[in-house]
């Protein structure tokens, strides 16, 4: 090969924009781990629930969005900007880009802040924002790609480390899983209806909820920790062959892992099956990545003593693993059978959480924050003290967390010899799980406490010392191929040039064209209804649903009866796909915090649900579910109560031009019928309250089949 | 059930695009080398830590 003189080009790096999503990691982090600790404390404690904007089944959700998409996004994006131009050796293609990215990213944050506890909300776990955030997060999302792939095509690196990989496939999957997942019909700028219903709902939501966490939690975790890791232990990444390999097995494979969170349910047996194999094979690229990360720190060990970042990577990658053998084993059926719906699930997940995501997200702003600032940390005995007590945070959350799942799991299966439920009454397995939940929001509140110190110390090290907004940097830019390299790829010297243009373009292509066609021929076929006796809600009980949505009821409460004998003896039939093809969206849920309510129509009187969401403690004394007193005072809203008919219409549901007509008067005659035997009961209410329709669709539920016995 | 057939084709789509990313790779020399770019990250490029502003 010919010596060449290189020209070094002279360019910066923009520090800024990294320095303002380390900044916005840190501040919702702080509030998306403070709502965390307010909601397990209503889990024991429920006079925490504090007015209606202040109930566990309005803040869940935004527990998890603000952890999940504003702590760890920022944390994503701070990390991502960073690492991206130095391994590129560019600097970010757009200024404005980046800038709209993070403004536009904090804007849906704030917008989820509002949203969420007014009860403005689709019901689809971490998928809850409404229609209009949905658009403005894809657009955010697509600047965020335009951006990052500007800079790849700039790049004076020809090879794409592993980490960029990495990203790639992270934005392109998360694109395509939230358009996916969004197909909403507006009903007004705030309330939406899910285009899919029922098993399909729930199916598509499964497909969305898993592959969020593989391509939000996990590759650019993945990614950041193939530069981070070698950059902060100062030694190369163990092996480079291996990253390369487990990336693309683990891409492969995680898509069609989904159904794994719907086993026993009414899925087809084949589908949940697909999703157990795939889950269980999973376990090899995970640990591959595991392996490659703790295997990079071999022979540094003494460095993992002194330096507290690298103990912060050590957990992170250990939690890892551990989450990562146990999601296999958990979508293994029999032992679904028992952890699914419990705590189990919980403290699974925060084992990925609070390790994995939020110890990595420390540890990289550890490091990144005094190199941009050209200071060392305001104090590294606060980091230790973070790090300890983060770590037994960890451990007091985890362990009560599993033993509460499983002893709730084995409580609800366990028959007496005469072959009657033991704990019939689902109150005594709640009850024998509430010291669990108090050690747990101890933990929660340590790994909390330990957040608050990392900001203390950060903003002093930030305060300390001044940033590099532009870092100075020189590279050579990328040398043209020489003729035997360029002969060798000829053709595709085209698709070298315009590569990214070219996967992303043909995608979309594709998912368009896709999507125009079979949309209209499943929205047709779905909604064939498989049972006669099943028949679509009426106004009041839709109304009645929307307000159970609105709650977020559903974060407590499954309708989901698995075909166990321990559940067909507490709850009734089990479920079947046909009962929910008018559901759009779904309603089953995801954990029991509360029982199941699919069949709960008809099972107590009407008065029975008037004075237990008045008072829950009154017909269940113990219970831990909060109270609605303002469901009694609130009147129900019917304005939008046609164009919500006429929206299910549209959907597919058959109502005819007469029930959309007359909704607001069959309404208001079976409200009445509901406030006439509310009377006898000796209970006065006036019609036209929220609680009527609560009550409507509560003792509607799964009774349609019980006509045909 | 016919939404399976769509996720399932979204999944291979996404697959496939992956495919044709990895054979790019692969064609166009980015895995020639698997053990340089993994010490090449390791070094530094700012122009010199002295002129710093």
């Amino acid at each position: 090969m010919k010596e060449q003189t290189v020209q070094l080009e002279k360019f910066s790096y923009d520090n800024k924009i990294v320095r303002n999503f380390a900044v916005a990691t840190i501040i919702w982090g702080i509030v998306g781990m403070l709502v965390g600790v307010i909601i397990a404390t209503q889990l024991f404690e429920p006079a925490a629930n504090v007015t209606q904007y202040g109930s566990f089944g309005r803040l869940r959700p935004l527990h998890t969005n603000a952890v999940i998409f504003a702590f760890v996004g920022n944390g994503i994006f701070a990390g991502v900007y960073y690492s991206m131009q130095r391994l590129l050796k560019a600097r970010m293609f757009s200024g404005f880009l980046s800038k709209f990215h993070f403004w536009g990213w904090q804007t849906i944050i704030v917008l989820a802040a509002v949203t969420l506890p007014l009860g403005l909300t689709t019901s689809k776990e971490y998928a809850e924002l409404e229609w209009p955030i949905d658009i403005l997060i894809t657009l955010v999302w697509v600047a965020f790609g335009v951006n990052m792939f500007g800079t790849i095509v700039k790049r004076r690196e020809r090879h794409l480390y592993v980490a960029i990989w990495f990203y790639i496939a992270t934005f392109i999957t998360v694109a395509v899983l939230h358009l996916v997942n969004s197909f909403e019909l507006p009903i007004s700028l705030f309330k939406s209806y899910m285009v899919y219903a029922g098993v399909q709902d729930a199916l598509v939501q499964w497909w969305y909820g898993h592959n969020a966490v593989a391509f939000f939690l996990t590759t650019p975790y993945l990614g950041m920790m193939y530069y981070f890791l070698p950059k902060m232990a100062n030694r190369p990444v163990y092996s480079y062959r291996l990253s390369i390999l487990h990336f693309w097995a683990l891409i492969f494979i995680y898509i069609w892992a989904g159904p794994h969170h719907l086993l026993y349910s009414t899925l087809p047996d084949w589908a949940q099956s697909l999703g157990v194999v795939f889950s269980v094979m999973l376990i090899a690229p995970s640990w591959g990545g595991m392996i490659n990360g703790l295997l990079t720190l071999r022979g540094a060990w003494d460095q993992v003593r002194e330096n507290t970042i690298l103990k912060f990577m050590v957990v992170a990658l250990t939690g890892y693993g551990l989450a990562t053998f146990e999601g296999p084993m958990l979508s293994l059926k029999n032992i679904n059978a028992i952890a699914h719906f419990t705590d189990w699930v919980v403290a699974h997940v925060h084992v990925g959480a609070l390790a994995w995501n939020g110890f990595m997200t420390f540890a990289i702003l550890y490091w990144l924050i005094p190199r941009m600032f050209n200071t060392t940390l305001f104090s590294e005995k606060l980091v230790k003290t973070h790090f300890w007590i983060g770590t037994i945070g960890i451990a007091l959350y985890g362990i009560p967390m599993y033993i509460s799942g499983f002893t709730q799991g084995m409580m609800w299966k366990q028959f007496t010899p005469e072959g009657t439920l033991q704990y019939g009454n689902f109150l005594d397995t709640t009850l024998q799980i509430i010291p669990m939940h108090q050690m747990r929001a101890v933990g929660g509140t340590l790994y909390l406490v330990g957040a608050i110190i990392m900001a203390y110390n950060l903003f002093k090290t930030m305060a300390q010392g001044s940033l590099t907004a532009d870092e100075e940097v020189e590279a050579a830019p990328l040398k043209a191929l020489d003729d035997v390299e360029y002969k060798s790829l000829h053709w595709h010297s085209w698709l070298e040039r315009r590569p990214f243009q070219l996967l992303v373009a043909s995608l979309i292509a594709i998912l368009i064209g896709s999507l125009v066609e079979l949309i209209p021929t499943f929205m047709v076929k779905s909604n064939v209804p498989t049972i006669a006796s099943v028949q679509p809600y009426t106004p009041l009980e839709l109304e009645g649903r929307d307000i159970y949505i609105r709650e977020g009821c559903v974060s407590c409460h499954s309708q989901l009866v698995r075909p166990f004998r321990s559940e067909t003896e507490r709850y009734g039939e089990f479920s079947k796909s046909g009962e929910y093809v008018y559901d759009h969206p779904f309603l089953w849920g995801s954990k029991r915090t509360g029982p199941d309510l699919q069949r709960e129509g008809g099972k107590y009187p009407h008065s029975w649900h008037y004075n237990h969401m008045m008072d829950p403690t009154s017909m269940s004394p113990g219970s831990i579910m909060p109270s609605y007193p303002w469901l009694f005072e609130q009147t129900l809203n019917t304005a939008k109560t046609q164009d919500k008919i006429s929206a299910m219409k549209t959907l597919g549901v058959p109502y005819d031009a007469y029930q959309i007509k007359n909704a607001v008067n069959h309404l208001t005659s079976q409200s009445k019928e509901i406030q006439a035997k509310l009377a006898e009961e000796k209970i006065t209410v006036s019609h036209d309250k929220e609680i009527i329709a609560v009550i409507a669709y509560l003792q509607r539920l799964g009774t349609d089949i019980k006509k045909d016995q | 059930m016919e939404i399976i057939y769509i996720l399932i084709s979204i999944s291979f789509l996404l697959a496939l695009g992956f495919l044709t990313a990895f054979i790019w790779s692969v064609k166009t020399g980015q895995q020639s080398d698997l053990v340089t770019p993994a010490m090449r990250i390791l070094m530094d490029d700012t122009t010199s830590t002295s002129e710093k502003k």
